[in-house]
């Protein structure tokens, strides 16, 4: 090794120069490469309608779509409802979820039940039917009830869909928990409440605030439910954005700017709890 | 305060055959610091969370104070537990660590911050109150463990391995504050740890425990010098009592020498026991026997010895002061000086005599 080599990058044991280059070069062109259509899009929804279709920046980069899309023509879902309903369907079924997934996952973590191996696969096992294949009985209940174009069949199917996902991860961040701690808490006078309050829950936040941060983002992002069971004018933000799409004339520009707005509550709510998600999700990679 | 009774305590986990505490008899005095010793898989940890309320009884009592808490939940028990891993909550810093019993407890506010002060003061630990437990050293985390349950001034101390995560040079330290605290608070004890030299330095009594039952319950000088049987011989003691299988008849042999040890036990297999203190090393002994190796202490010389013992190569330790000229492969004579004990084929002592 020439003293060159030596001032640059550490180099892990066994490791080679060569190697470690060609390693992160091929990392950068995946991460380009996933990051492509993202920008693509963003960019889109900044051109006019003309420059969108011909792929090119001949009027510069205009704001107008954004104001475009703000503006709804009568019948149709407009931005403000369906972000509503977006709102109040993610944050209730996510809220239940969370109300009920908690119990059952300190149940199942932290005083297993007889037989707690099948609860878990049955759970799990509600995932194996295809949506599609559900859509059918679901829509003929939906409209015996008269829950079709409601909020509350959303919220219903997305606990439903959560629930067993909720469950799972919750269980395994309960799992972390030191079971001393636990004892610990409970030869100190504890009582049930206080010991979750008091010691579980905070240690445990980092993969509560995960759990509930994916339940959001698959209730925000659910797009077959809310198509099959709303009408067009009162469905969810995903809907919204496919509303964007028309038969006539050029839209690209107006769809990517809708597909823009429609994103950014998740991305934020990620960037915000960005630190505690991952805390979170990787809680159990380390000991 | 209270005395602590275990009345046939037994506890089975499901699915396995064999109690992993079995009928347990065994009473502990009003402010005495009893010792659970054994290996691991002895049962003494069970036998602990039994008392702590971790672990239910599949059969026999427990006995708190002459109360029987066989069904009494832990936080109803009045006790305090250390345990190995200190389980210090980590969302809190160190004085709601060790106020948080009494604040379960509903005891108020201006008495317990009183409290927490007074034992951090015992434990030199206030500087470190408002701390949280990751920023606190090993040993300063072992000390709030100890202060989280001196705090609540309960009726009996429970301690599993509290030392063991500590370096060498810390837990012999630990070890004697622990002791002089023990003794200054006169709370009754009881303590888990497999560290025979924890054991035997710490214990008023010390109960050895082996595949969950119980071996010998006796002062640690009483367990050395007098084991009840051959497994307590070998576990008590550093380096172990050397063990040497003999045929029995009115004499027995070792090494092709004879030692006179009366009728006790005749014409039965059994084993002779003699702690490395026993075997002296001289030119005038009757044993013949080659170093293997020297392992010089400075304060004391562990000779391991090869010895032709009916036939077969056996290996015994002498303990010997320095200075020692022996050098590994020579060859040396020994003599016996002092207790050698004889066990049966059951295991049990049978005799000792003194040489």
């Amino acid at each position: 090794m020439t003293d060159a080599e030596r001032r640059g990058t550490k180099l892990g044991i066994g490791e080679r120069r060569s190697v470690v280059i060609g390693v992160g070069v091929l990392a950068w062109l995946v991460g380009l490469l996933w990051i492509f259509p993202v920008a693509w899009t963003v960019l889109t929804s900044f051109k006019t309608e003309d420059d969108a279709a011909a792929q090119t920046l001949h009027h510069g980069l205009s704001f107008g779509r954004y104001s475009d899309i703000g503006h709804s023509t009568q019948g149709t879902l407009s931005l403000q409802s369906a972000f509503t309903n977006s709102l109040v369907v993610v944050l209730v079924s996510t809220t239940i979820v969370m109300l009920l997934a908690l119990p059952a996952a300190y149940a199942l973590a932290i005083r297993p039940i007889h037989k707690w191996r099948d609860v878990l696969f049955f759970f799990i096992s509600t995932k194996f039917l295809p949506i599609v294949a559900s859509i059918f009985p679901i829509y003929v209940y939906a409209e015996k009830w008269n829950l079709i174009g409601t909020r509350t069949v959303l919220i219903i199917l997305y606990i439903a869909i959560n629930l067993p996902l909720a469950i799972w991860m919750l269980r395994s961040f309960f799992k972390e928990i030191p079971r001393e701690l636990i004892e610990a808490a409970e030869i100190d006078g504890t009582n049930l409440y206080n010991q979750l309050r008091t010691v579980i829950l905070p240690i445990a936040a980092p993969g509560i605030a995960a759990t509930a941060l994916l339940c959001v983002i698959f209730a925000w992002n659910e797009y077959f439910y809310a198509l099959q069971l709303n009408f067009a004018s009162a469905s969810t933000m995903p809907q919204w954005v496919t509303s964007n799409v028309s038969t006539r004339g050029n839209f690209l520009a107006k769809l990517s700017a809708a597909s823009v707005i429609a994103c950014l509550p998740v991305v934020i709510a990620g960037w915000a709890t960005q630190k505690r998600m991952i805390r979170g999700l990787s809680m159990g990679a380390l000991k | 305060m209270a005395a602590v009774d275990y009345v046939e305590a037994t506890r089975l986990y499901p699915g396995t055959p064999k109690p992993a505490v079995d009928k347990l008899n065994l009473s502990v005095a009003d402010g005495e610091l009893l010792v659970l010793v054994g290996p691991s898989g002895s049962g003494k940890s069970t036998a602990l969370r039994m008392l702590a309320g971790l672990e239910p009884l599949d059969a026999g009592r427990i006995l708190i104070g002459g109360d029987d808490v066989s069904s009494v939940r832990p936080r109803e028990r009045d006790i305090a537990m250390v345990f190995q891993s200190y389980a210090l909550y980590p969302n809190l810093d160190v004085a709601q660590n060790m106020g948080f019993a009494l604040k379960q407890q509903g005891v108020s506010k201006e008495e317990r911050g009183k409290r927490v002060r007074d034992v951090a003061k015992i434990l030199d630990l206030e500087p470190y109150l408002d701390r949280k437990p990751r920023n606190l050293s090993g040993g300063q985390r072992q000390r709030v463990a100890m202060g989280r349950a001196i705090v609540r001034q309960p009726r009996v101390y429970l301690m599993d391995e509290p030392l063991s995560n500590l370096d060498a040079k810390l837990r012999v330290q630990t070890r004697a504050e622990l002791v002089e605290l023990q003794k200054r608070l006169a709370v009754t004890t009881v303590y888990v740890t497999h560290d025979q030299v924890e054991a035997m330095t710490m214990g008023h009594r010390v109960a050895v425990l082996r595949d969950g039952e119980l071996q010998q319950v006796e002062a640690p000088s009483t367990l050395y010098h007098e084991p009840a049987n051959q497994f307590v011989a070998g576990f008590i003691g550093s380096p172990a009592m050397n063990m040497l299988p003999v045929a029995v008849d009115r004499s027995i042999k070792i090494a092709g020498a004879e030692i006179r040890i009366g009728a006790a036990v005749v014409g039965e297999a059994a084993t002779v026991g003699f702690r490395p203190e026993t075997v002296v090393i001289g030119d005038d002994g009757p044993f013949p026997a080659r170093i293997r190796l020297v392992e010089d202490l400075g304060s004391e010389v562990f000779v391991h010895l090869i010895i032709d013992h009916e036939g077969e190569e056996r290996r015994i330790v002498a303990k010997v002061d320095p200075p020692f000229a022996g050098k590994t492969d020579e060859n040396v004579r020994f003599m016996l000086r002092g207790k050698v004990h004889l066990f049966d084929a059951a295991e049990a002592r049978r005799a000792t005599v003194t040489l």
